[in-house]
């Protein structure tokens, strides 16, 4: 088991496609960073433009979006010591950070769904005006993404119930786990320059 | 010796401290600072930068090998476009941030020029 | 909603399309059924995941959309010339140009030179297949479902009509109701799709798939300009995703992204489309650029000059490619500052081009050059691409271009480039590999008589348009006055006779697939240099048996002098194969599915399909099959086979 712990020689480094896969999943999440930059772009040039509808620094409220961030962080903190476990050979340990990864996934879901919500009643939707269709849009692209993500984690989850620690599913971890960081590093951004440049501006 | 140090997830409680840290001190910068809204915009949207290069060092693992350099290669260069497509995008669109308002709007209500004339002068601030 | 809602009725020039349509689906079916070749279809091509299969699907679907885009073009063309006729009306000129435009970009070039790349880059780097030979299959079918979708749009629904630029607000769905702009965002946005994950693909396969001792600096060029081309698809592609996307919301969901109320900023969408859209012209050029490298290098008999500029000239274009794509639209108004920044950066794409193409001129300099078919085009792209740039150049002068703009001038200065660029490269392209994928070369006398008909049409069509556009013919309109007629007719004159060059390709095609000698040697042409034609004709499904050390970027040329071959039998291993799968094909049928439910708006029905996709995903995250393993016994027999050393 020793060779599973330095890098070079992982597990899921341990076959060609294995590395195939993981440096895949790179390049892609390159493009997921054009995707969204191209949003944070259109929300940028889209800003203030409200239209008549309330503005972002009536609605945002640092606390809800402070938990939201911190609950996030705390997830992307969890997804790491998964892979930790992972790499020290510990399959219970692995499943048991994934799992509470994924409870707060759903926690941080859960408080954006309320935060939709709470905009609409306000008058905020995304036919409002330009200003919020950019907002929703680019809150909601990320919302989806971590959707997808919990749904991929389930999967993985009962793989390795069926298969254990093997060349394959370590793969997939690993990718998960980039996969959740990567939707941290997003909501960093959005955190920064959605809701707080929204309430200082 | 490596051994020792993998056991224990320290350079994950580090990021995760970092991170939580580096947080606070955005919404103190932001909400609390009596700083110009120029710097606090340039202050905080570096602390995220810091903050995104801990998640890819050390969580994600930019620098293993086992694979290429193509991680960090394209992870680079995917910043670099990404700060082409904003920056580029409102210098590009930045006519709409002075030309565009006044006459141009046509909603019917009235509250659109209004907060048009408001978002207008925050953006020189930028 | 009524039937004749659904279906687009009272144009006999419609009415013929179905007609065509009902036919060719029936006669299809019919010599499916005849020839019980149903399952054939199924398990040899529906369900491949071989990239050489894969890349003749590419293939034939660009073909078929060249031809599609063509009688577009030659519709347009009629009409220009005899306006009075009223071939064309107004509103059908419109679909006519935005289908023209957007099939020959998106369901053609880029297809097509994708296919290309798809046969050959895994040849010239030793690999057994792509990084992901699924991904592969699920790439090629979202293109083609991509491409279905647009196209039906002429007989269900009504084609979209705002250009291939698609600007916003008249594309938007106050101007625009009805489906047919939800056909070209949804068609593209599936296509894109295809390309991006493509574009993944080849370049891990690039990067991680390379013959042992091949360095980067070691790949053959056309190898380069594909990972560089992929490089641009990875950025550029998610910025069309997205662009598709709001603008799909905005006219679905209601949103105001692009609107002229809610006050929506309708000039985004140009924004965004042309920071796609400019990297998307280098999409479709550098590859066309490796192609002609290739093909120079090879019937010069000399080894390409300059290879080290020649790979960051790619390098450079690439880089600049992203920072120039206000000069499509100067006359927006940005102001004088933002304009001059564009001007610059557009202009200095002139040198790397430059470079290339002054490093092909000293290629040929004191060369023993064959005439052969490909390298006919390849030497006609040269001065003809050149017009193109220098007009290009024209165009890129901010202040000039408030002449140029949306003119005839500037419907020309494109065709001069994707025309010469890419169209001549995927000719040269086909022509030169047709042996190494199909075993038999094309008919070297008709394929001439295609290349000076399409050439000499494409000159007489084209540069007229300049002198129309100086004299400030606008692109776009249906009616043009009569002090136009000359050049007009002339133009329409060109574009029939480019259309009987096609007509003679294919006839090549059909003539040279009954009577062409078969090829059985390795290097059909005798002039190759690089390891796609070290392997024997035909191609064995695994490729390679075996890989000699890679000591230059002329691969072949050092394993002929050391003797090595791809057979080398002290190093025979079990070759491992990827299986076939139904599923890409599944996927993405429910996915054309998914985007036909919301071209129509048609929201729960979407939802079923979007659900299906997730079912689909899931069932593939659990597949666990690895493939098989061909023996070695199987391999020595089919390389001897191949290579004529058994004894008779």
């Amino acid at each position: 088991m020793n060779e599973h712990k330095t890098d070079g020689t992982a597990l899921e480094y341990s076959t060609h496609q294995g590395q195939m896969n993981i440096v895949g999943f790179w390049i892609f999440l390159a493009a997921e960073i054009s995707l969204f930059s191209t949003l944070f772009a259109t929300y940028a040039v889209l800003f203030g433009r409200t239209a008549g509808a309330p503005e972002p620094a009536e609605l945002f409220e640092a606390g809800t979006v402070l938990i939201m961030t911190f609950i996030l962080l705390t997830s992307s903190f969890t997804c790491g010591l998964a892979i930790h476990n992972m790499r020290e050979g510990s399959l219970k340990g692995l499943m048991v950070w994934l799992v509470i990864t994924l409870l707060l996934g759903l926690g941080f879901l859960g408080f954006e769904i309320y935060e939709f919500v709470h905009y609409a009643h306000e008058g905020a939707t995304i036919g409002s005006s330009a200003f919020w269709s950019g907002f929703f849009t680019l809150t909601g692209t990320h919302g989806v993404h971590v959707t997808l993500g919990i749904g991929w984690m389930i999967a993985i989850l009962i793989q390795l119930k069926q298969h254990g620690l093997t060349a394959v599913t370590t793969r997939k971890v690993f990718i998960v786990g980039l996969y959740w960081h990567f939707l941290d590093v997003i909501w960093i951004f959005i955190f920064t320059s959605v809701y707080m440049i929204g309430m200082v501006v | 010796m490596e051994k020792k140090q993998n056991k224990y997830p320290i350079n994950h409680i580090i990021g995760f401290a970092l991170s939580i840290t580096l947080t606070i001190i955005a919404v103190w910068t932001a909400l609390s600072s009596d700083l110009p809204v120029m710097w606090i915009i340039i202050a905080i949207m570096a602390l995220a930068v810091i903050q995104a290069g801990i998640q890819l060092f050390m969580f994600m693992h930019i620098t293993e090998r086992g694979a290429t350099h193509a991680p960090w290669n394209m992870m680079f260069h995917a910043f670099v476009i990404a700060a082409i497509v904003v920056a580029g995008s409102l210098f590009t669109m930045s006519f709409g941030f002075t030309h565009d308002h006044g006459g141009g709007d046509h909603q019917d209500d009235s509250g659109g020029a209004e907060s048009h004339e408001e978002s207008h002068d925050d953006h020189e601030g930028h | 909603m009524q039937l004749d809602e659904f279906f687009v009725t009272g144009e006999p020039l419609i009415y013929a399309g179905m007609v065509s349509i009902v036919l060719v689906s029936a006669t299809v079916i019919f010599l499916l059924t005849y020839f019980k070749r149903w399952k054939w279809l199924w398990q040899e091509w529906l369900t491949t995941v071989d990239h050489k299969k894969i890349g003749i699907m590419y293939i034939l679907s660009a073909l078929a959309m060249l031809f599609r885009g063509g009688v577009d073009a030659l519709m347009m063309r009629t009409q220009l010339a005899f306006p009075d006729m009223n071939f064309l009306n107004s509103q059908h000129y419109n679909e006519v140009f935005t289908t023209h435009g957007t099939i020959m970009i998106i369901f053609m070039a880029m297809p097509f030179l994708i296919g290309l790349m798809n046969i050959i880059v895994p040849l010239q780097i030793g690999a057994r297949d792509f990084a992901f030979p699924f991904l592969n299959a699920v790439s090629f079918w979202a293109f083609f479902f991509g491409a279905m979708l647009f196209n039906l749009s002429f007989v269900i629904g009504g084609s979209p009509d705002a250009g291939w630029t698609n600007y916003a607000p008249l594309a938007g769905s106050e101007l625009s109701p009805g489906p047919g702009i939800n056909f070209y965002l949804l068609g593209l946005q599936l296509s894109g799709i295809g390309t991006l994950a493509t574009g993944i693909n080849l370049m891990v396969t690039i990067l991680r798939m390379r013959a042992p001792g091949m360095t980067l600096m070691k790949m053959p060029i056309f190898t380069w300009s594909t990972l560089i081309t992929t490089f641009i698809i990875i950025f550029a592609f998610p910025i069309l995703t997205v662009a598709l996307a709001l603008m799909t919301i905005d006219r679905i969901f209601g949103a105001h992204f692009f609107t002229l109320t809610g006050e929506g900023l309708p000039m985004m969408w140009a924004n965004l489309f042309w920071m796609w859209g400019h990297p998307e012209v280098y999409i479709v050029i550098l590859p066309a650029f490796g192609i002609f490298s290739e093909v120079i290098a090879s019937f010069a008999q000399k080894q390409i000059f300059g290879y080290k500029t020649m790979v960051g000239a790619i390098v450079i274009i690439a880089g600049l490619s992203f920072v120039v794509w206000v000069h499509h639209f100067f006359t927006m108004g940005a102001g004088a500052f933002v304009n001059s920044v564009f001007s610059i950066s557009t202009m200095m794409i002139a040198i790397p081009t430059g470079v290339k193409i002054f490093n092909w001129l000293a290629t040929l300099y004191k060369s023993k050059i064959i005439f052969s078919t490909p390298m006919l085009w390849s030497l006609a792209f040269i001065p003809s691409f050149t017009i193109g740039g220098v007009t290009g150049v024209m165009l890129g002068m901010a202040a000039a271009d408030y002449q140029y703009h949306n003119s005839y001038f500037l419907v020309s200065h494109f065709h001069y480039v994707l025309i010469p660029g890419t169209v001549f490269a995927c000719f040269a392209g086909l022509i030169f590999w047709y042996p190494k994928i199909f075993g038999h070369k094309l008919n070297e006398r008709i394929g001439k008589w295609a290349f000076w008909l399409f050439l000499i049409g494409f000159h007489v069509c084209f540069f007229p348009q300049y002198f129309l556009g100086l004299d400030g013919m606008a692109r776009r309109i249906f009616t043009v006055g009569p002090e136009w007629f000359t050049l007009n007719f002339i133009s329409t004159l060109g574009a029939f006779v480019m259309g009987l060059g096609f007509i003679v390709f294919v006839h090549c095609v059909i003539y040279s697939f009954r009577f062409s000698p078969r090829d059985v040697e390795g290097d059909v042409w005798g002039v190759g240099r690089t390891l796609e034609w070290a392997t024997p004709t035909p191609i064995p499904k695994y490729n390679f048996a075996t890989l000699p050390e890679i000591e230059s970027h002329d691969a072949l040329i050092d394993m002929k002098e050391k003797g090595q071959t791809t057979f080398d039998r002290n190093k025979l291993e079990p070759i491992h194969m990827p299986s076939y799968s139904g599923k890409p094909f599944i996927m993405t049928a429910i996915m054309f599915f998914a985007s036909f439910a919301l071209v129509f708006e048609w929201i729960p029905v979407a939802v079923i399909g979007l659900v299906g996709i997730i079912i689909m995903m899931f069932i593939r995250s659990f597949d666990y099959d690895d493939g098989y393993h061909i023996e070695v016994d199987e391999v020595i027999e089919t390389e001897e086979k191949a290579r004529g050393m058994t004894d008779e």
